[in-house]
């Protein structure tokens, strides 16, 4: 069937394209895209996955646990204790003779966990709290957000390292104090975006509509948030990890035998005059690679999700 | 010597998504003294073209042709030698007073600033001579007015004062981006009062782009209708809403409501205005024209006479043949 | 279709408190007027068309109507029951009835949900049992009224032309079929041919509907063309209430004559040979107007009664009431 007249194709394209639904292009596809052509953000986030696979997968070729005490090398960690595939000290040892590729994977599922599972909590709450306050606005606002000043004026350090000293060290607390700070400033800044958000007219228009506060708040303004709740969020996984190191670092973080980054990196920096480099650089360099992804991430996500790209 | 002669300009961007082409072969002229007005909806590509004869082009814009000014070739000059002519020559003034003017610099200075710059004037010559210009643009008691701010002014006032100060080098031409598009249509009115009073005090020609065929009528000598980057028709703005010969043009004059007309039902045109075009082929407006042959989507239509009197269009379809 | 009384607009007056420079916490704010008496009778059927420039306070007027911004007094009768004096919830139930569509069509659409999730969720919120088949069909149909391709419904807002994204607004106003529908400027921000098709697309959902209209727009002849009857406002005040026809044919408030002589008109003949009233000066500051009528620093007509004594709305002829000491 030859089909001459050009007017007639056209009509049969449209009604073809009338019978199926095309699907949209929605925002985050637009957000990915972009994001997949960040290439330092793509190699992030690749190198990224591989260290969490590592701390997943790396028990499976370990020859120690993270506690095992090699008698041999205990004490000549600077001649016996170097990184060698014979020892089945894969990074070597510490001055204990414990193997360190088994307590960096120890200290890199510690670190991470505590990173990511602990922005998530505060992203949660932080987000939750933040877009309620903004929303409602007026008198409750004022009061959530005093409350959070107030909140903000304790010195975090100076408790965290005061009750961990009273209450002995536990992972449990610093855990707890960590998310329990994190949170204020992502409301902070979920607030003002509420703020922002609340007078479009897409909002104004789901209130003529008579919907609730409470669908509102869900459907129409978190939906619009998470882009930036996302590139703060990565942001914060940092910030947390740093804090936690830091406590490990002073010597008040994870009891031992458990490890994280900051308490290798506290043991290898005192032993830097003993010839046994390894034990700083190889959990220190864990420790910056991790960081370095996760704010190229953090930067490509923001780069995405700009809206002058719209 | 011919006044301003615009010969073939393209403007293309270059964009993520592909070169996109916003005007496409824009070639018109004019007459000293005289007001052309430039119509067109959104993607017509009038302010384009006005960008790009002045070199206010974005960095990712290209522009080609010939822009000649008193027999001067002005496109693509360098900065300094485009210092030159702007203000002095030609002067611009857009849309949005607010965003124009320094929020941060009284109006007085930013006067002077003028008026220093390009004619070497001392500081209080310069604001004097800014006084009289605002008294002559109508700024009541301008000699306190100028020591304020611009967000203390109103929106029509913010904009006299963009007039005035296009105006203090006296420039041949002044080109209009929507000037009053922002404005309640009362301040329009003062406004465009204004412009023609200007227009015959001082003799400057005008080049006023808009998307309202109201003003247009009121306020221009000829008319260029734009649509897609293209020219669709220019004439006499008399003989273009008597007899517009474009079937755009005939569209968009049926589709905006009169107030003197009791019509039930607008006559409307079907479909959307285009967006960038990435490879214009064929005529642009195509796609909603009732009267589109074969022909108008593979070879876009060259701008020929259609009569006398500098009346040009650019159709497929001969006049006598239109629906 | 009856010609009953839907809607009784009853003194409505809103204010909102301004700050200045300099306030502390405890300070006296100062008002700002915004609607200043606002009373008019809506039938059934009927389009009432707002007017006025800007600051004149249409929007707020628009939005005070259904509760959106609280109003200082006055009563909006609705079907009898006045709409102010409701409880939240109470309202809810009723903005089934009254929607609303915005001025930057865009922007009124939630850009992280498909269009078909927008125009659906009205119909889910006041319907929850509804079944989603039900809702589907629901969708389509509304979608096809205003003029859009079904196959459409996965799209996202920003696909989409100005035009079309104004013709979802009306989908998502529609799909609850309500009585009332206010246009707050609905075409102002969309290129003048497609105005021309949404003007006409209500026009058309109007009679095929049964629908009421408010329509809000700064631009009279748009006005015109779409209202049955028209107001016009002037910081706040009503201005004149009167026919379509009769504003434009016999306008006699010296505002409305200034206004219908700016507007332009698309032809050469007219607009270079007609008589400009121009109105000189700028509007006067919202927190401090004039005494009397608010209109008279700008007014030709102005004389001392006019400082001393606010003009009534009252009927100059058969249904075209104007405020002024001295109309036509």
């Amino acid at each position: 069937m030859i089909v001459a007249n050009k007017n007639k194709i056209v009509k049969l394209a449209e009604n073809l394209a009338a019978d199926e639904q095309t699907s949209g292009r929605s925002l985050w596809a637009d957000a990915r895209t972009r994001f997949m052509r960040n290439k330092a953000a793509i190699t992030s986030l690749v190198i990224l996955v591989l260290i969490v696979l590592f701390s997943f997968v790396g028990p499976y070729f370990a020859v120690w646990t993270y506690e095992q005490i090699d008698w041999n090398t205990m004490g000549s960690a600077a001649t016996l204790g170097m990184p060698s595939i014979e020892t089945g000290h894969y990074f070597g040892t510490d001055d204990l003779g414990r193997d360190l590729y088994s307590r960096v994977i120890q200290g890199t599922q510690i670190s991470l966990m505590v990173g990511i599972v602990g922005a998530t909590i505060a992203v949660v709450v932080g987000t939750l709290y933040g877009a309620t306050s903004g929303y409602i606005g007026g008198r409750t606002d004022q009061i959530m957000m005093r409350i959070v000043d107030i909140l903000m004026a304790i010195p975090f350090m100076f408790v965290l390292i005061l009750l961990l000293v009273v209450f002995g060290r536990s992972i449990i607390m610093l855990f707890v104090v960590i998310v329990l700070l994190s949170w204020l400033d992502m409301s902070r800044i979920v607030r003002g975006l509420t703020l922002t958000l609340k007078n479009k007219e897409f909002i104004e228009a789901a209130r003529t509509s008579g919907f609730s506060d409470c669908q509102i708040i869900i459907r129409h303004i978190v939906p619009n948030l998470l882009g930036i709740v996302a590139v703060y969020a990565t942001l914060l996984v940092p910030g947390i990890i740093i804090a936690e190191s830091f406590i490990s670092f002073l010597g008040l973080g994870v009891q031992e035998p458990k490890t994280s980054w900051g308490a290798l990196i506290s043991e290898g920096a005192g032993t830097i005059n003993y010839d046994t480099e390894w034990q700083l650089l190889v959990p220190l360099s864990f420790f910056i690679v991790t960081l370095f992804c996760i704010y190229f991430i953090g930067d490509g996500l923001r780069d995405a999700l700009d809206p002058k790209e719209r | 010597m011919s006044f301003l002669e615009v010969n073939n300009l393209n403007v293309e961007f270059n964009t993520a998504d592909g070169i996109v082409r916003a005007v496409n072969n824009v070639s018109f002229s004019l007459e000293e003294g005289k007001i052309l007005a430039i119509v067109g909806e959104s993607g017509s590509g009038k302010s384009q073209t006005v960008f790009a004869m002045m070199g206010l082009l974005d960095q990712n814009g290209r522009a080609t042709g010939s822009v000649k000014f008193e027999d001067q070739e002005i496109l693509n000059l360098s900065i300094s030698e485009l210092n030159l002519i702007r203000s002095e020559k030609i002067a611009m003034i857009f849309q949005d007073p607010m965003t124009s003017l320094n929020p941060y610099m009284k109006v007085s200075e930013q006067m002077a600033e003028v008026l220093i710059h390009h004619k070497g004037l001392s500081k209080t010559d310069a604001i004097k001579q800014s006084i009289s210009m605002l008294d002559a643009v109508q700024i009541p008691e301008a000699r306190n007015l100028i020591r304020m701010y611009p967000h203390e002014f109103s929106g029509g006032m913010r904009q006299r004062v963009m007039i005035a100060m296009s105006l203090l080098c006296n420039p041949k031409l002044l080109i209009a981006d929507e000037p009053t598009t922002a404005l309640d249509v009362t301040v329009q009115a003062q406004i465009m009062h204004l412009l023609s009073d200007i227009q015959k005090e001082f003799g400057t020609s005008i080049i006023l782009i808009t998307h309202d065929l109201g003003v247009v009528a009121g306020n221009s000598d000829d008319t260029l209708v734009m649509y897609g980057g293209q020219v669709m028709e220019i004439a006499k703005t008399e003989l273009i809403y008597a007899r517009p010969t474009h079937p755009y043009t005939q569209g968009l004059i049926s589709a905006v409501p009169r107030l003197d007309d009791n019509a039930d039902k607008l006559k409307t045109i079907h479909g959307n205005p285009p967006d960038a075009m990435l490879d214009p082929v064929g005529c642009p407006f195509s796609p909603r024209c009732k009267c589109s042959k074969d022909i108008c989507s593979t070879q876009t239509p060259e701008l020929l006479e259609a009569g006398e009197n500098n009346h040009f269009r650019a159709c497929h379809v001969a006049f006598e043949e239109l629906l | 279709m009856n010609h009953e009384t839907i809607m009784q607009v009853e003194n409505l007056k809103v204010h909102f408190d301004v700050s200045s420079e300099g306030d502390m916490p405890w300070t006296k704010r100062k008002k700002l007027q915004a609607v200043n008496g606002v009373s008019f009778e809506l039938k059934s059927g009927e389009t009432l068309g707002i007017v006025g420039e800007s600051g004149c306070g249409k929007s707020t007027l628009a939005r005070a109507i259904i509760s959106m911004v609280p109003a200082e007094t006055g009563r909006v009768l609705w079907f009898g029951k006045d709409l102010l004096a409701l409880q939240k919830t109470e309202m809810r139930k009723h903005r089934k009835e009254i929607q609303m569509i915005f001025q930057d069509p865009l922007a009124s659409l939630n850009p992280r949900m498909t269009i078909g999730e927008i125009i659906a969720e009205p119909l889910k919120t006041h319907y929850p049992k509804t079944s989603k088949a039900d809702i589907k069909l629901r969708v389509e149909d509304v979608m096809n009224k205003v003029g859009l391709l079904e196959n459409l419904i996965n799209r996202y807002p920003h696909e989409f032309s100005g035009g079309q994204c104004q013709r979802i607004g009306i989908a998502r106003a529609l799909i609850l079929k309500p009585k009332l529908i206010i246009c707050d400027e609905p075409v102002s921000a969309l290129d003048v041919s497609i105005q021309a098709q949404v003007i006409n697309l209500l026009m058309d959902l109007q009679k095929e509907m049964d629908l009421t209209l408010i329509f809000i727009a700064h631009d009279l002849s748009i006005v015109k063309h779409i209202s049955t009857k028209i107001m016009v406002l002037y910081m706040g005040n009503m201005v004149v209430l009167a026919k379509s026809e009769d504003i434009y044919n016999h306008p006699r408030h010296p505002y409305t004559q200034a206004l219908i002589s700016a507007v332009t008109i698309p032809d050469p003949k007219i607009e270079k040979n007609k008589d400009l009233i121009l109105i000189e000066g700028d509007l006067p500051s919202p927190i401090n107007p004039p005494s009397g009528c608010v209109f008279r620093t700008r007014c030709k007509k102005a004389q001392d009664i006019c400082s001393q004594e606010k003009p009534e709305l009252k009927e100059a002829v058969s249904s075209h009431e104007v405020a002024c000491h001295f109309h036509d």
